[in-house]
C-alpha cells in the first residue's frame, strides 16, 4: 500500500501527459490542463514545505543552543516578519484587499527594495572575484586538452570586448578570417554550437528514458528504502 | 633557489586577496570614468531586433522576464530595451513571470519606463502584466493552451475578462513573438521547448551570459534570435539607438549596458593578465621541476 | 598593530561619510524610509563583500537575514499569486472574492469545481513530511510532482531537444539559413555550408565520444578523440561568457554604491 498507490498516481498522472500529446481530444487534452494546473498549486504547497523546514531546521538550532544560534535567529526573525508583511499586506497603499502585494510603497516593497535586492545581487557578485581568482590559479595548460580550453577562453575573453576587435583592425580584409571577433564569433556558432548540440542531444534522450523509467515505475527511488 | 625563482614562487602561491583587490579596483575606477566603446551589432543580436522591427503595429508580444536581483545588473538593460522598443513599434505587450522576483522585474520597467516615458500608453490596452505563478514549465504547458483557466485575474487583481486587450485571446499559440529575458531555469530553454516549438511560435530573447552557449543549439530553427549577457544588450541598444536617435541623448538612462561595458572590457583585461601571469609561472616552475628530476 | 589599522580605516571611511552626509552629498540615513533603506542596503552589500576578506559575523548575519527574508518572499507570493486565486478561488470564489481578491473574475462555481480538492489534498500531504509519521504519506504528493514532471518533460525533450536537434542538423548540411523576417526566403551562400559541414562532423564526433558502447581504438577512437577537443572548446567558451557574466554582476553592485548610495558619479 505504501508504494503501490504512489506508484499508481505517477503511472497515471505521467501517461496521460504523453498520450494528451499524441491524442489532443476529450478527456485527454482537458485532464493535461487540469494535472499541469494541480501541479503549479502543488508547487506553492512547496514553499510552504521550504518554510516550514526552515523554522525546524533553524527552531531545532536555537533550542539546543548550538554555536551561531544567534544567526538562527536573524533567520527566523527575518522570515517571520516578511511573512506577517506580506500575508497582511502591511502598509499596501490600496490596504489588504486592492491591488498586488508588491505595490510600490508597500511595506513588502521595501523588503523587496533594501533587503533582497542588495543581497541576491550581491551573492552573485561575489562570483566575479572567485572567477577571477580560478582563472589565475587553476586555469592552466598543462596538456592538449587544457591548451585547447585556455586559448579558446583567451579568445571569447577579448572577441566579447572592444579591444579583441583593436587589436587586430591593422589585418587586410583578406585575413578577416584571423580576426578575434571572427575566430571568436566562429566559435560560438559553429564548434561550441555542435559541442553543445551534442550534449543537448544526449540529455534529452537521458531525461526521456529517466521519465519512461519514472512512469513505468522501473525507477522507484523516490519512494525511499521502506 | 635563486632569486627569480622565489619571485616566481611568490606570484604562483599569491593569496587570492590581492587577485580580489585588483579586480575590485578594476570594477570601481572603470567605473568612476565611465568609459564606453562602440560596438558592433552580431548577427543574432541584429536578428533579434530585425525580428521585433519587423512585426506590425498591434501584433502581440509576450515578454517573460524570468529573472530577479541576482542577475539583474546584466539582464535589466536588455529589458529595458525590449520594452522600449516595443513600445516605439506600439506593439501589444503582455508581461509574465515564472520566477517569483519576475513580477517585480516587470512591475520596475512599468513605473520607470512605460509610465514615464510613454505616458500616452494605457494599462490593459497597450500593455498588461500577468504576473507570477508559481509551476514552472507547468505554467507554460497550460497557457499554450488556455490562458484564462490558470489566469482568472492579472497581477493586480483585476479581473482578466475585464482587461481590454484579452478580449478574444484564449491561448499564446496566436501570439507573433514571445520575447524573453532569463536567467536560468525556468526560462527561455522552457518557452522554446513547452511554447515555442509546439505552439510555432517565434521565440526571441536575451539570457545570462552563463546560460548563452547553451542555448546556440537552438538558433536559428527554434530560436529568432539570442542575445547572451551584458556586451549583446550593448549592442541591441546600440541597433536601438541608431534607429530611434532620441536614446542617444542620455546614455546613464537608455544605454546602460553600453556604460557597463566599460568597467566590463577593463576587467576582462585584468583576467586576462592573471591567466597568462599563472600560465608563465607555471610552465618556469614545471620546467624548473623537471630539471631538478633529471638532476636527481 | 593589525587592529589599529582596522580602527584607523575604518575612522576615516566613517569620518568620510559623515561629512559627505552632513554636507548634503550623500543622502542621509535619517531622511525617511529612501533614505534608511539606502544605507541600509548598501551596509547589507558591505557585510556581504567583506567575506572576501575572511569569514565574519557581519557577513553571517547578512546571510542569514537574506536566507529568512528570501524564503518567506517565495511563500507570500506564491500565497497571493496562485493559492488565493486558483485554489480558494476555485473551491469558494464568493468567499475569496469577498476577503481578499475582489476582481476574481468569476464568483460563480465551475463545473468541475470539486476537482480542485485533488491538488489541495495533495498540498496537505505534502506539508505531512514535516512531521516524521507522515512522511509515507507525503509520498503520494511526490508521486504526483514527479508523474507530471516525467510526463511533462518526457515530450518536451523529446521533441525540441532530441527531434529538433536532429532535424535542424540535418537542415543545415544544405547550407540553408532561416529567414528571419515573415515572407523571407531562406538566404544560401557557400561559406554557411563550409561552416555547416563542420558543425556537422563536430557533432558527429562529440556525439561519438559520448558512445561508450564501443571500445574507442582505431579509426573510432581518433574521431571521438576531436570530439574532446570540441567539447573542450565548448567548455573554454563556456567558460569565457561565465567570466563575462560575473563581472557585469560586479559592475551593477559597484554602480549601486557609487551611485545610489555615495553619489559620486
Amino acid at each position: 500500500m505504501k508504494r503501490t498507490i504512489p506508484l499508481a498516481i505517477t503511472a497515471i498522472v505521467g501517461a496521460v501527459l504523453v498520450i494528451a500529446y499524441f491524442i489532443p481530444h476529450p478527456p485527454f487534452d482537458g485532464l493535461r490542463e487540469d494535472f499541469s494546473i494541480f501541479f503549479d498549486i502543488m508547487a506553492t504547497f512547496a514553499f510552504i514545505l521550504g518554510g516550514g523546514n526552515l523554522i525546524k531546521m533553524h527552531g531545532n538550532r536555537i533550542s539546543r543552543r548550538e554555536e551561531g544560534w544567534f544567526f538562527s535567529l536573524v533567520t527566523i526573525v527575518g522570515f517571520l516578519l516578511v511573512l506577517l508583511v506580506g500575508l497582511t499586506k502591511f502598509g499596501n497603499p490600496d490596504g489588504f484587499r486592492g491591488s498586488s502585494v508588491t505595490a510600490s510603497g508597500s511595506y513588502f516593497d521595501h523588503v523587496y527594495e533594501y533587503i533582497f535586492r542588495p543581497c541576491g545581487a550581491t551573492m552573485f557578485a561575489l562570483l566575479a572575484f572567485y572567477v577571477a581568482s580560478a582563472s589565475f590559479r587553476a586555469f592552466r595548460a598543462r596538456n592538449a586538452e587544457a591548451s585547447i580550453l585556455l586559448l579558446v577562453a583567451f579568445i571569447i575573453l577579448l572577441g566579447r570586448t572592444f579591444v579583441g576587435a583593436l587589436l587586430t583592425s591593422w589585418l587586410p580584409d583578406s585575413l578577416r578570417f584571423l580576426t578575434i571577433p571572427y575566430l571568436a564569433e566562429k566559435i560560438m556558432v559553429v564548434l561550441n554550437f555542435a559541442g553543445n548540440r551534442a550534449i543537448m542531444i544526449g540529455i534529452a534522450l537521458g531525461i526521456v528514458s529517466t521519465s519512461l523509467k519514472v512512469i513505468i515505475g522501473i525507477d522507484r527511488s523516490y519512494l525511499g528504502s521502506d | 633557489m635563486n632569486r627569480f625563482h622565489q619571485i616566481v614562487e611568490f606570484v604562483n602561491d599569491l593569496d587570492k586577496r590581492w587577485v580580489f583587490l585588483v579586480v575590485g579596483l578594476a570594477v570601481v575606477t572603470s567605473t568612476i570614468f565611465r568609459l564606453t566603446f562602440p560596438e558592433i551589432p552580431t548577427p543574432m543580436v541584429r536578428s533579434v531586433y530585425e525580428k521585433v522591427e519587423s512585426l506590425p503595429e498591434g501584433s502581440r508580444v509576450i515578454l517573460p522576464f524570468d529573472y530577479d536581483p541576482a542577475s539583474e545588473p546584466e539582464l535589466q538593460p536588455m529589458a529595458n530595451a525590449f520594452v522600449r522598443l516595443c513600445a516605439e513599434r506600439n506593439l501589444k505587450m503582455y508581461f509574465i513571470a515564472l520566477w517569483p522576483l519576475g513580477q517585480n522585474m516587470v512591475a520596475g520597467v512599468i513605473d520607470d519606463i512605460l509610465q514615464t516615458e510613454y505616458p500616452h500608453l494605457e494599462y490593459g490596452r497597450d500593455y498588461m502584466d500577468f504576473g507570477y505563478k508559481s509551476g514552472n514549465e507547468g505554467v507554460v504547458a497550460v497557457i499554450l493552451t488556455d490562458i484564462k483557466k490558470l489566469y482568472t485575474t492579472d497581477a493586480h487583481g483585476t479581473a482578466i475578462d475585464s482587461i481590454p486587450m484579452m478580449a478574444g485571446v484564449r491561448n499564446i499559440r496566436g501570439f507573433d513573438l514571445i520575447l524573453t529575458v532569463s536567467a536560468g531555469y525556468p526560462g527561455l530553454k522552457e518557452w522554446i521547448q513547452y511554447a515555442g516549438t509546439p505552439g510555432n511560435i517565434p521565440v526571441a530573447g536575451g539570457c545570462t551570459a552563463v546560460q548563452a552557449p547553451l542555448l546556440y543549439p537552438y538558433y536559428p530553427d527554434q530560436l529568432v534570435g539570442l542575445m547572451g549577457g551584458i556586451k549583446a544588450a550593448a549592442e541591441f541598444e546600440a541597433l536601438v539607438a541608431e534607429a530611434y536617435p532620441k536614446f542617444q541623448e542620455d546614455k546613464d538612462r537608455f544605454l546602460t549596458a553600453l556604460v557597463r561595458m566599460g568597467p566590463q572590457t577593463v576587467t576582462h583585461l585584468a583576467i586576462i593578465f592573471f591567466i597568462v601571469l599563472g600560465n608563465i609561472t607555471f610552465q618556469i616552475l614545471r620546467r624548473k621541476r623537471q630539471q631538478e628530476a633529471l638532476k636527481r | 598593530m593589525k587592529r589599529a589599522l582596522w580602527i584607523i580605516i575604518t575612522g576615516i571611511i566613517v569620518a568620510v561619510l559623515v561629512v559627505r552626509t552632513a554636507s548634503g552629498n550623500m543622502e542621509s540615513p535619517f531622511a525617511g524610509i529612501e533614505g534608511f533603506g539606502t544605507w541600509f542596503a548598501a551596509l547589507l552589500t558591505l557585510a556581504i563583500m567583506s567575506f572576501l576578506y575572511d569569514d565574519n559575523p557581519l557577513y553571517r548575519f547578512a546571510e542569514h537575514l537574506f536566507v529568512g527574508v528570501s524564503a518567506a518572499y517565495w511563500m507570500v507570493m506564491g500565497f497571493w499569486s496562485t493559492l488565493v486565486p486558483n485554489l480558494l478561488g476555485k473551491l469558494w470564489p464568493s468567499l475569496t472574492a469577498q476577503l481578499f481578491m475582489p476582481g476574481l473574475a468569476d464568483t460563480t462555481h465551475d463545473p468541475l469545481w470539486f476537482m480542485y480538492f485533488i491538488p489541495m489534498a495533495f498540498g496537505v500531504l505534502l506539508l505531512l513530511r514535516l512531521f516524521p509519521k507522515g512522511g509515507h504519506l507525503s509520498r503520494w504528493a511526490l508521486a504526483f510532482i514527479l508523474g507530471t514532471t516525467a510526463g511533462l518533460r518526457l515530450i518536451a525533450f523529446l521533441t525540441a531537444d532530441f527531434m529538433g536537434q536532429i532535424r535542424s542538423t540535418l537542415k543545415s548540411v544544405a547550407g540553408l539559413t532561416p529567414a528571419v523576417l515573415p515572407g523571407g526566403s531562406p538566404s544560401f551562400s557557400f561559406e554557411t555550408m563550409f561552416w555547416d559541414l563542420v558543425a556537422v562532423i563536430a557533432i558527429m564526433a562529440a556525439l561519438c565520444y559520448f558512445y561508450f558502447s564501443k571500445e574507442h581504438k582505431g579509426s573510432f577512437g581518433a574521431f571521438s578523440r576531436i570530439g574532446i577537443w570540441v567539447l573542450m572548446i565548448t567548455f573554454g567558451a563556456g567558460f569565457g561568457y561565465t567570466v563575462m557574466g560575473r563581472i557585469a554582476l560586479l559592475v551593477g553592485r559597484i554602480e549601486f554604491l557609487l551611485r545610489d548610495w555615495l553619489a559620486v558619479i
